[in-house]
């Protein structure tokens, strides 16, 4: 990959598309000179400071804000009987069943706490300190109850954690699906397998994960003009300003929402927050700006939380290794509340877990439980990532049931190249993908057989230091989403995007975008997109975004969307300015529309030399001395698109560790990934997602983890303990790619944002496991920190988990053998 | 976060800290290079009402020799430590241990005193000076006295530091042509220690002369494993001879549970340890 | 007996402090408990300087005073007085981008670049001291700044790509 460095105009023309463009966001952000929502003041700004429970679940008996009152320079102290009549409830906007319950969720808590962290009252005064300081002088007393924080536990209903709705399951979603030539439906399968095949079982847990975003929480509402003006950092402003509109009863035309830069998202800022509603409702009330900024330690407790779900996966075949039915049968937690998308981030891995594979019968069966626990939401890959983990750790346990390497057993049963496009078992149609070339050139890349040599080696030499060989061949649904896709399953909005092109009089171009970058180099690829298609220089492109009166319409940034959808709206915007100005060129040239060519930012009569440029025309439209009868002084456009379909990434990965026997530690010895994610825009910032992809998804599987004590208090309530991995802790990542375009879009293009961290994780577990397999291990739960191998390496009990995640001898033992779920019958859902 | 109030003083003797150490009594922190004490304050689990740093005193810094031992001002930033040509020579454990600290912003501001006088149990500068047989200096109103380290770390975060006293050096006896390494383990590069291992040795003709071996992170103190050094002493340095000499170096410890290891785990990984900082200290 | 608080007492719990930062000298009245990094962006407007956690782990705030890398969220703003100390805008001279700024960019090194300004300012000083590092060492020498978009492999690429720039630039200047 060669990078292309800023390049003078004029010069025969290449490509913007496919080169490696320096990012233009970088200058400011190389200088200092950033826009971070605590960076920014505002004339008689208050400063807000949250009282936060210390108890997973109590009722507040009193809260007495007297001598806080009194602090110096303290303005307000906000308690949430203050706020009981306006707050509303924060939104859920995914119904995933009929009969979804979904409690109220009060920004500030008025009678009762569900976690630790929950906000009881709001501080505000004239600087940070002042109100920090007065956070300690509210005195709140607490009834404390009892905390349930495990799911299974919490599906027993002993302790209701909303007693409102009588229970603590919110849903139970059931999926059923087979394909024409299935015996039947997924029991029958398996029934069938358990006669004249194999049934294999296995339990995985998904740990509590926290998204932990560089940049903390801010927030500044400016209640003084027309307009409140939110400055979030948030990764949705469209959608949080719809929000605030039909939650806070604000006319929507009276709210603009900005995020100006915001510092890392991966989906934590995919969020309609407490702290965003009480920043609004309080500086409205006080008539003031007033800002907040979440101190990290906050940030860890109390803002949303990724992942944790109990697996329990059977999976049926024929005694030759085809498989036949797949179960997943999942329990997730949901925290205390319902969040944004809530039991829709499980549900997101509904069409997943059947991964690349070819299944006649498949069942998702999901409950989703609220335990006194932090909220949970989307972090990277929300829903894909643990059905990817469940499917790809499965058959590499089956490949070592039957003897087979992990990588011919996925051969016999993926979708070969011929076969797409491909309707999965879940109903998907998977546009194209070529997994053997992906898996060939990875194994080369990674010197495949090689290793299995040294791995033999170290084995037969009793090597303290083992190696172990991990394989996950992935794929995912990116490009959220088609608007009726979403409506079918019960999602409260649509997945359209939209852009606007502007041409300036002078012949500069301002492209509008409604995703919303953090990170991701949106202006830059953006700005290539645009070069090409109107043939103007890249400089001369300005990419704004993130600001509901310049962006006005959109629907931000998650999900693998922006370019799959977002960069499409782009193109569409672009093709309908170019016909725009060729009725303008052809009537400055005196030809026909019909006679016009447009290439190279060059309008051109066919078969003439005549021509005008790009600028001309724009000029032309901006003085609108001499248009024709009927066309509108503006080449400007607008487009909305609503794609068709999802994008299919994937990928081959394959991973090797080092496994310390003596003391469990656990080195990655080479990573080497082959993604395919159709054609690129930028191969640097794709190598650079991916990097980033590949190592959080390496870090949820040995270092991560968020853990709560008996009580529920958050253990790891800082970086000190919720493990974050620097540089040292990493290895040299060697990616490379593929390329078979999607089919489905004009550019040929499928997301990367997640691809990463969707396929690393299992890749690492199936290393770290197969290291083991002398050992008879089959499993370590993740985090594999070194004391949890070196309990595997000792044979003891991996299956001991931190109280988040107990696994319940009962119901979730491990040998799943009986395995019924607790509570209902396993196959009767109410949504099928 | 931001601290709560405090008034400040920045004495510039160790005469003066003294003086306002003694008008302020328990309300009172002495600020060393700050790298633990203003976490904690930011957090408010700490609220001094007065902070004296003692960072403007220039005699408490630096490294000398003075004969038998060398002498490391209190407030020696880590990084000093680690740069000085002194320690690397005739403490070489230590210079080990220090480049472990944190990290290298941390190193330099961090202090070889403020680190010892703090006594975080996960600290990596209490065992090397506990195995090395260190000495701390210590000026209080009644003047100067010298204690052992294996007296002056008392419980977690507890030390033979009287509320009124001040730590200004530490004296290190001379371990020169001793070979030294600090086994240190993490799960992620900048976590305290989950357990280490600080060992010196000396070495002759492939055999262990002589020893001295500490633990950090293996109880509420630094452990010095006086059993494992006599048990070391005339083994051949070879993996086999050494595991055999300190298979028992964990006996009778009370290491802490917690999210990165239980006590059973630390003490087999306390063994494990020893052996690779044994063997890596004595060339092998 | 004569004890004199740090300096001229402003009033209850203020210090005047005398400092320079990216070439400019300051003197300004502060509260002890005023951390560098909240001197640095509320009282003299240098939002550069980023918080990322307040337990000193993430190294956003990393700084240099007299030239060595510091967190800025673990210093008083008084033990700054009479001292020197340099943020991520202090470093580009006319216009010039550093060379370590220049490698950020160039090798990809950051993306939401929340983490850019520490992680630009300690690898500064890490090359200082390691004029030729490999990945391993620079690895290392970053051990105290946390990034979570890059998996830091683009960072290693940068700083020694800054490294050997300025290896070649003081060779060039030296003929």
């Amino acid at each position: 990959m060669t990078a292309v460095d800023e390049r003078t105009t004029g010069e025969t023309p290449q490509l913007e598309v496919g080169a490696a463009r320096h990012r233009k966001e970088d200058q400011r952000l190389i200088t200092g000179r950033t826009r971070w929502t605590d960076n920014m003041s505002l004339p008689g700004m208050l400063h807000m400071a949250m009282v936060r429970s210390p108890f997973a679940h109590a009722r507040i008996s009193s809260v007495d804000v007297d001598e806080a009152k009194r602090s110096p320079g303290v303005v307000a102290v906000i308690t949430g009987s203050d706020l009981a009549d306006v707050q509303g409830t924060l939104p859920n906007v995914w119904t995933i069943t009929p009969e979804q319950k979904t409690p109220a969720h009060p920004s500030i808590a008025v009678d009762t706490v569900r976690f630790a962290g929950e906000i009881v009252a709001c501080v505000v005064a004239r600087t940070p300190a002042a109100a920090r300081d007065a956070v300690e002088l509210v005195d709140v007393d607490y009834d404390e109850l009892p905390v349930v924080l495990d799911t299974v536990e919490a599906l027993k209903d002993e302790t209701l954690i909303h007693p409102d709705i009588g229970t603590n399951q919110s849903a139970h979603l059931v999926m059923d699906h087979q394909t024409e030539s299935s015996v039947g439906d997924v029991d029958a399968v398996i029934e069938a397998a358990r006669t004249d095949g194999i049934v294999f079982e296995r339990r995985y847990e998904q740990q509590r994960l926290i998204p932990s975003f560089m940049e903390p929480r801010s927030m500044i509402c400016d209640p003084t003009g027309e307009q409140t003006v939110l400055w979030s950092s948030t990764q949705i402003p469209h959608i949080l300003r719809v929000l605030l509109a039909m939650s806070l009863g604000i006319p929507e035309s009276k709210l603009r929402v900005i995020a100006p830069d915001v510092g890392g998202g991966f989906g934590g800022k995919l969020q309609v927050t407490p702290e965003e509603f009480i920043t609004v409702l309080v500086a409205r009330r006080l008539g003031k700006p007033c800002k907040y900024t979440e101190t990290r330690s906050e940030s860890l407790m109390a803002a949303h939380h990724g992942r944790a779900q109990h697996q329990k996966i059977t999976l049926a075949a024929r005694k030759d290794g085809t498989v036949t039915g797949l179960k997943a049968e999942l329990i997730a937690d949901m925290g205390a509340y319902l969040s944004l998308l809530g039991g829709g981030t499980p549900k997101l891995g509904a069409f997943m877990f059947n991964g690349i594979y070819k299944f006649d019968a498949y069942r998702f069966d999901l409950r989703t439980v609220f335990t006194n626990t932090a909220w949970t939401d989307a972090y990277r890959g929300a829903g894909r990532p643990e059905a990817t983990f469940a499917i790809e750790r499965i058959m590499d346990d089956f490949a070592h049931e039957l003897g087979m390497d992990p990588l011919e057993l996925r051969a016999k049963n993926w979708i070969t190249h011929e076969e797409f496009p491909f309707t999965s078992v879940a109903g998907l149609e998977y546009d194209s993908g070529n997994y053997e070339a992906a898996t060939a050139k990875a194994k080369e890349l990674f010197g495949y057989d090689e290793l299995r040599r040294e791995q033999e080696r170290r084995r037969a030499d009793n090597d303290q230091v083992q190696l172990g060989i991990g394989v996950s061949t992935f794929t995912e649904m990116c490009g959220l989403a088609p608007s009726r896709t979403l409506g079918a399953l019960a999602y409260a909005a649509g997945g359209w995007e939209h852009a606007s092109i502007r041409m300036l009089p002078t012949g500069t171009v301002e492209v509008v975008t409604g995703v919303t970058p953090h990170g991701q180099g949106h202006e830059t690829a953006w700005s290539q997109i645009v070069a090409d298609r109107l043939g103007v220089p890249f400089e001369n492109v300005e990419v704004l975004h993130g600001d509901t009166q310049i962006a006005h319409k959109g629907l931000d940034t998650y999900g693998s969307r922006s370019l799959v959808v977002g960069g499409i709206a782009v193109v569409k915007a672009v093709e309908k300015v170019i016909e725009k100005a060729t009725v303008v060129a052809a009537h400055m040239l005196e030809a026909s529309p019909g006679d016009i060519e447009f290439a190279e930012g060059r309008f051109s009569v066919r078969g003439t030399d005549q021509s005008k440029t790009l600028a001309e025309v724009a000029w032309a439209a901006f003085d609108a001395h001499d248009l024709p009868d009927g066309v509108e002084p503006s080449l400007d456009a607008d487009a909305a698109f609503d794609p068709d379909t999802f994008s299919y990434p994937h990928g081959t990965h394959l991973c090797a560790v080092d496994v310390d026997t003596e003391t469990g530690e656990v080195t990655i010895a080479k990573y080497v990934c082959v993604d395919d994610i159709g054609k690129v825009i930028n191969p640097m910032i794709v190598e650079g997602q991916v990097h980033g992809g590949l190592v959080q998804g390496i870090s949820q599987a040995l270092f991560e983890e968020a853990v709560y004590d008996e009580s529920g208090t958050l253990v790891t309530g800082s970086f000190v303990d919720y493990l974050v991995p620097s540089a040292p802790d990493l290895p040299h990542l060697t990616t490379d790619r593929t390329e078979t375009p999607a089919t489905t879009n004009e550019l040929g293009v499928k997301g990367v944002g997640e691809a990463g961290t969707i396929a690393s994780t299992p890749a690492v577990v199936n290393a770290v496991v197969d290291a083991l397999r002398p050992w008879g291990v089959d499993d370590v739960p993740m985090p594999c920190s070194p004391h949890r191998v070196w309990q595997a390496v000792q044979g003891r009990s991996v299956g001991e988990r931190t109280v988040t995640q107990p696994v319940n001898p009962e119901t979730m033992q491990t040998d799943g053998s009986s395995g019924q779920l607790p509570t209902g019958d396993a196959t009767g859902g109410d949504d099928r | 976060m931001i601290p709560t109030e405090f008034d400040y003083h920045a004495p510039e003797s160790v005469d003066e800290a003294l003086r306002l150490l003694a008008g302020a009594g328990d309300e009172a922190k002495l600020l060393a290079g700050g790298q633990s004490l203003l976490p904690v304050m930011r957090l408010r689990m700490a609220a001094p009402e007065v902070v004296i740093d003692l960072g403007r005193i220039e005699a408490l810094r630096g490294v000398r020799d003075d004969g038998e031992s060398i002498v490391i001002g209190a407030m020696t930033p880590h990084f000093e430590v680690v740069e000085s040509a002194l320690v690397h020579e005739h403490a070489l454990v230590l210079s080990e241990a220090a480049a472990t600290v944190a990290d290298p912003q941390v190193r330099h501001r961090g202090t070889f005193g403020g680190a010892l006088a703090h006594a975080d149990p996960a600290g990596d500068m209490p065992a090397p000076v506990l195995a090395l047989g260190g000495e701390l200096v210590i000026q209080g109103p009644g003047g100067q006295r010298t204690v052992a380290a294996a007296d002056f770390f008392e419980d977690y975060f507890t030390t033979a530091l009287g509320e009124d006293e001040i730590l200004t050096e530490i004296r290190i006896p001379k371990h020169t042509g001793w070979g030294g390494h600090y086994e240190k383990f993490t799960r992620v590069a900048q976590q305290w220690s989950i357990v280490a291992v600080a060992a010196a040795v000396r070495a002759e003709g492939g055999s262990i002369t002589e020893a001295r071996v500490a633990l950090t992170n293996m109880g509420s103190v630094p452990i010095r494993a006086t059993a494992v050094e006599q048990a070391l002493a005339g083994t051949p340095a070879d993996a086999d001879s050494v595991r055999a000499a300190v298979a028992a170096v964990a006996e009778g410890t009370s290491p802490p549970s917690d999210i990165n290891g239980d006590a059973d785990y630390r003490r087999h990984l306390a063994a494990v340890l020893t052996r690779r900082a044994v063997l890596a200290a004595s060339g092998a | 007996m004569s004890v004199k608080p740090w300096r001229r007492r402003v009033g209850e719990f203020m210090s005047r402090i005398s400092v320079t930062v990216d070439g400019v000298s300051y003197q300004d009245d502060v509260e002890p408990r005023t951390l560098l990094v909240h001197y640095l962006r509320e009282q003299l407007g240098k939002t550069g300087t980023v918080v990322g956690c307040d337990t000193s782990n993430c190294g956003a705030c990393t700084v240099h005073l007299d030239g060595r890398s510091v967190k800025s969220c673990s210093l008083l703003a008084v033990q700054t007085d009479g001292h020197e100390v340099t943020t991520i805008e202090g470093l580009s001279t006319d216009g010039e981008l550093h060379p370590m700024q220049k490698a950020f960019h160039e090798n990809h090194a950051l993306q939401c670049g929340f983490c850019t300004p520490g992680m630009i300012m300690q690898s500064i000083d890490f090359v200082q001291d390691n004029p030729s590092p490999s990945d391993e060492e620079v690895r290392h020498g970053l051990e105290g700044n946390l990034c979570r978009c890059t998996g830091y492999q683009n960072i290693v690429k940068a700083v020694q790509a800054a490294a050997s720039a300025t290896a070649a630039g003081t060779e060039g200047g030296a003929r």
